[in-house]
């Protein structure tokens, strides 16, 4: 197949339920894409389809809703892959491997019966074959990279053992493990404070930086998306409304509804930086 | 000047007893609140801001007497409510209100819209069955609300027509200070803005007084007047609120305004990122509990602890800060954990 030039292409994706006894699409017409070290915001509200467009990406369209049309092409040694062609098997190899994914609640992600360490090694080893204790050792090397306190330490620790912020960090390091060139981020720092947040946004844009990762970032928190993103796409209703470099979205929205959520955003404080 | 006073809170303190193991040994005690003064006037909002594990929502709670708190005294109108006998406070308790978070929480779903909002009329008011239901009407015509919906059961309901039940719900027994606990944190973006325009225009209607518990900068800075913010049981700063926006006093205060994302990206490079969590409440850190994370500490703030004293203030307000050295970040741009990187 043919060079697409960016890692990710999602085509006029849609994606349908049945509803009495009829396929319904609830996302339609999709396109977007992520090229290589570029930090993409998908921004929406609840019900806008942002996350289903994120599920299909990885094979994940939760039953009995699926893909019905389009295409999502992810750039392969030897060209563009259409994802939606591979087999289960196959996806399994993406999944944590060339696409990683980071959750908005970090409790849910690790199995709480296993240490922390346990599960990165295991995830690790997923995707690279080596022995256990070397797999070990990278776990550390990869809690170290995200800048865990006492990462060596911490290996040992079951997840309810760490903070909400330890253990978001520890679930970016889990979706590390395969040497993924993409990070699906849906909603990572909601369940967070602010400054955890603050925090955990500045990991991903050093990641983005030191590894050359690209990111697709789901979020419904536009401020979130001005501190990070490169780009933005805006989805209502299952479809596109708007996309923009991030710049010209926040100084000339286009779509009302995009001028909507600006309009909900914090505003007093951002004058302080203009003293 | 006595009577234009609402609340008043002196030294509140709300401690809870760690427990462990089969036994149930108290390991020790964790400060909820270590001592707060607070003061709302009349038809005055109040925010108070900080995150998890701050204390404010235990402050709203201990206001209201819906806990005991440990130690201190609440005056409400004039009375002090922790004297009060458990019938003389449930008698109180239509002077006071209370909105939640989770309008998918708080509202019974066996219950008709109706008969939710009628709840504390029956409670509170004798009124014949039509004065009643011409009550729920009014009512849900007060918080935009179609009278027709109190036939209607709670999941019929949008996650912003529930949250206006629950402020209906709320005013019935028309009380004089209502108390929001993040009342718009669970709603989409879209339809926050409308219920903050709800809550503003009944301020302004009904003379309520109120105190906003929020992490979400963009509420308090729609509705609040002034602003408490919170660190580890204690305010560490107090000023009104557009004061406190344009400079913030307090260190901590300086930091949580900056990480708040803002839809502006040319403020992305003037954060000032804090290192670290906030401490266990368990083991809170000697002197001033902010100094373990604070850009500008020095030696004498990890010995000794700064009171909430007056900073600044003139005719019109005061502005207090628990802090040596306040005012130190204000407006400054600092970058990334004010040069430790």
């Amino acid at each position: 197949m043919a060079e697409i030039g960016n890692l990710l292409e999602i085509q006029n994706l849609e994606i349908s339920f049945p509803v009495a006894g009829e396929w319904t699409p609830v996302v339609r017409g999709v396109s977007l894409s992520v090229g290589r070290g570029e930090f993409v915001g998908l921004v929406g509200e609840s019900g806008s389809g942002k996350s289903l467009t994120a599920l299909a990406v990885l094979g994940l369209v939760p039953p009995p809703g699926r893909v019905t049309g389009g295409r999502v092409l992810l750039e392969e040694p030897g060209g563009a892959a259409d994802l939606l062609a591979f087999s289960e098997r196959e996806m399994r190899r993406v999944r944590g491997g060339r696409i990683g994914m980071v959750f908005q609640e970090p409790a849910t992600a690790f199995d709480p019966v296993y240490t922390i360490g346990f599960q990165i090694a295991e995830a690790v080893r997923a995707h690279r074959r080596m022995p256990r204790r070397q797999a070990r050792d990278e776990a550390a090397r990869l809690l170290e990279r995200v800048a865990l306190a006492d990462a060596r330490r911490r290996l040992d620790d079951y997840p309810h053992q760490l903070s909400g912020g330890q253990r978001q960090r520890a679930m970016i390091a889990m979706a590390l493990a395969g040497a993924p060139d993409l990070l699906l981020a849906d909603e990572p720092t909601t369940a967070l404070d602010v400054t955890l947040q603050a925090q955990i946004l500045e990991l991903l844009q050093d990641l983005r930086e030191d590894l050359g990762l690209s990111v697709l970032l789901i979020t419904h928190d536009l401020g979130v998306v001005a501190e990070t993103c490169d780009r933005v796409v805006v989805m209502r209703r299952g479809q596109v409304v708007e996309e923009a470099g991030v710049e010209a979205l926040f100084r000339a929205a286009v779509h009302p509804y995009t001028r909507e959520l600006l309009a909900a955003m914090p505003r007093l404080v951002a004058r302080q930086s203009d003293d | 000047m006595t009577d234009k006073v609402l609340l008043e809170i002196h030294g509140l303190r709300k401690d809870y007893p760690v427990r462990r193991g089969l036994l149930r040994r108290r390991l020790g005690t964790v400060q909820a609140l270590a001592g707060v003064d607070l003061t709302l006037s009349r038809g005055e909002c109040l925010a108070l801001v900080g995150e998890s594990g701050s204390g404010k929502t235990t402050l709203g709670r201990c206001a209201l007497r819906l806990i005991e708190p440990t130690a201190g005294r609440i005056v409400f109108g004039g009375e002090d409510l922790l004297a009060l006998s458990g019938s003389e406070l449930r008698r109180r308790r239509r002077r006071f209100q209370m909105v939640f978070q989770d309008p998918y929480a708080s509202l019974d779903p066996r219950q008709r819209i109706g008969s939710i909002v009628a709840e504390p009329l029956e409670i509170h008011a004798a009124l014949g069955r039509g004065e009643r239901a011409a009550r729920v009407s009014e009512l849900l015509a007060t918080v935009g609300l179609a009278p027709e919906l109190a036939g209607r059961y709670p999941h019929e309901l949008s996650g912003g027509q529930r949250q206006r039940v629950a402020i209906a719900r709320a005013l019935a027994p028309e009380p004089e200070l209502l108390v929001a606990d993040e009342p718009v944190s669970s709603l989409d973006v879209s339809v926050r803005g409308q219920i903050l325009d709800l809550l503003a225009s009944l301020r302004e209607r009904l003379g309520l007084a109120m105190l906003l518990i929020s992490h979400d900068m963009a509420a308090v800075e729609r509705l609040a007047d002034r602003v408490a913010v919170m660190y580890l049981g204690r305010i560490v700063e107090l000023a009104p609120s557009g004061e406190l926006f344009r400079r913030p006093l307090h260190p901590y205060t300086a930091s949580l305004l900056s990480a708040v994302p803002v839809a502006d990206p040319d403020r992305r490079r003037i954060r000032i990122v804090l290192p670290g969590e906030p401490p266990s409440p368990l083991a809170p850190p000697p002197g001033c509990p902010f100094h373990p994370r604070c850009p500008s500490a020095r030696p004498d703030c990890s010995t000794e602890r700064p009171p909430l004293a007056t900073v600044e203030e003139n005719g019109e307000w005061q502005r207090l800060a628990a802090c040596f050295y306040p005012g130190e970040l204000a407006g400054q741009a600092v970058r990334n954990g004010g040069g430790a990187t």
